[in-house]
């Protein structure tokens, strides 16, 4: 633990003084170039908040609506029936639509059942290995103004998928249930 | 298809509401996540002009060029697309590496600056092949320490908060490999269908 500690508060301290230092001895004006590259960050920022306030408004109303836990409620036997340990179901339904719904249920799946538990442990592997489609997608297209996804949202929630798969089956290999 | 899925959890929602009589929470959950948005888009500026800023040093001073040459003959393999030289397969590779190092707040600058550069080599508003696999592969998640389950797990007392670290890598294994397989197959697909 204490060796992924120092290796993750290190090293962006250490990126950083690379590029200023690689930056310097190549002698390009730093600051001027550092303020030049950052302008385009508030762009990028201020660009990309109609679509980050459109996607969070959406899933807001099917939140607070109780209509995602009715969905959730609904596919549970389904998923349970192929397999799927019904108490982690929630989170793989909700992971590729919200990474703040997804972090809650992980924090509460590991909170009930304990983080060494079976479904501590899947719920942990699961939150680490897969990421909020819907979320990359609207804020990497949106930032560049891609109108047509084509099929990155099929192909990124099938990803989802065999990642959810690959956890339990990877979780119940090594930790057993 | 994102159209779809963004109106029907609008829709749905408020119909739902309608039938449970939760209309007041829908209302309230709107506007809160309406401002959250803002708060989220204004917090990124931060995030944004730090890690392009710096990024801009390292690509004017060649750091970057340097750092495509290491890595570019595993990464042109899956853009093939894209001229080994162009400035897209460095920010491609430094999103990578930051994603790597579960550095999200820098990983997130860089798969924007890619995606620009990805689009001045198509020049349309559809998605390129290229973007589709990028996307593929940052949704599948490449995380080697997934610090924040780290923290979580050492929050609620775990004997071993690490100990998933190693499944985590297998299944971000699979789930990639995955998403490149079904990427291609769309892909394909694409063609057959004479729009590649």
């Amino acid at each position: 633990m204490t060796f992924v500690t120092t290796v993750s508060t290190w090293i962006i301290p250490l990126l950083i003084l690379t590029v200023l230092l690689y930056g310097t001895w190549k002698r390009v004006p730093t600051y001027e170039t550092f303020v030049e590259g950052g302008k385009e960050g508030v762009k990028m920022a201020i660009s990309l908040l109609p679509f980050l306030l459109g996607m969070m408004v959406s899933i807001a109303i099917f939140r607070a609506s109780g209509a995602m836990e009715a969905f959730v409620s609904m596919l549970s036997p389904v998923l349970a029936f192929v397999g799927i340990p019904s108490d982690i179901v929630p989170l793989a339904l909700v992971r590729p639509i919200s990474g703040t719904a997804a972090l809650g249920m992980t924090t509460e799946l590991i909170q009930t059942f304990g983080p060494d538990s079976f479904i501590g442990r899947l719920a942990s592997t699961m939150q680490g290995s897969t990421d909020t489609t819907l979320y990359v997608l609207t804020v990497y297209f949106g930032a560049v103004g891609i109108k047509k996804m084509g099929d990155a949202l099929k192909v990124g929630l099938i990803a989802d998928f065999i990642g959810i798969i690959a956890s339990i089956i990877i979780v119940t290999i090594i930790f057993g249930t | 298809m994102v159209n779809y899925i963004w109106v029907g959890m609008a829709v749905i929602g408020i119909f739902y509401a309608m039938l449970t009589g939760r209309m007041e929470d829908v209302n309230e959950a709107l506007f809160k996540s309406a401002d959250d948005a803002v708060m989220l888009s204004i917090s990124l500026i931060s995030v944004l002009v730090f890690w392009l800023g710096l990024m801009r040093i390292a690509e004017v001073s060649g750091l970057l060029r340097k750092l495509t040459k290491l890595l570019r003959p595993i990464v042109t393999r899956f853009f093939p697309d894209i001229p080994p030289d162009h400035p897209a397969m460095g920010y491609i590779l430094s999103n990578f590496t930051a994603n790597l190092f579960g550095l999200g707040n820098a990983a997130t600058p860089m798969g924007l600056k890619a995606m620009e550069q990805m689009k001045k080599l198509s020049g349309t508003d559809e998605a390129s092949r290229s973007m589709i696999t990028f996307l593929a592969i940052n949704t599948s998640s490449v995380t080697l320490i997934p610090t924040t389950v780290i923290a979580i797990r050492m929050k609620y007392g775990s004997a071993e908060p690490t100990e998933i670290v190693g499944t985590t890598i297998l299944a971000t294994l699979v789930s990639t490999i995955g998403a490149l397989l079904v990427d291609r197959l769309f892909y394909y697909r694409r063609v057959r269908r004479g729009k590649g």
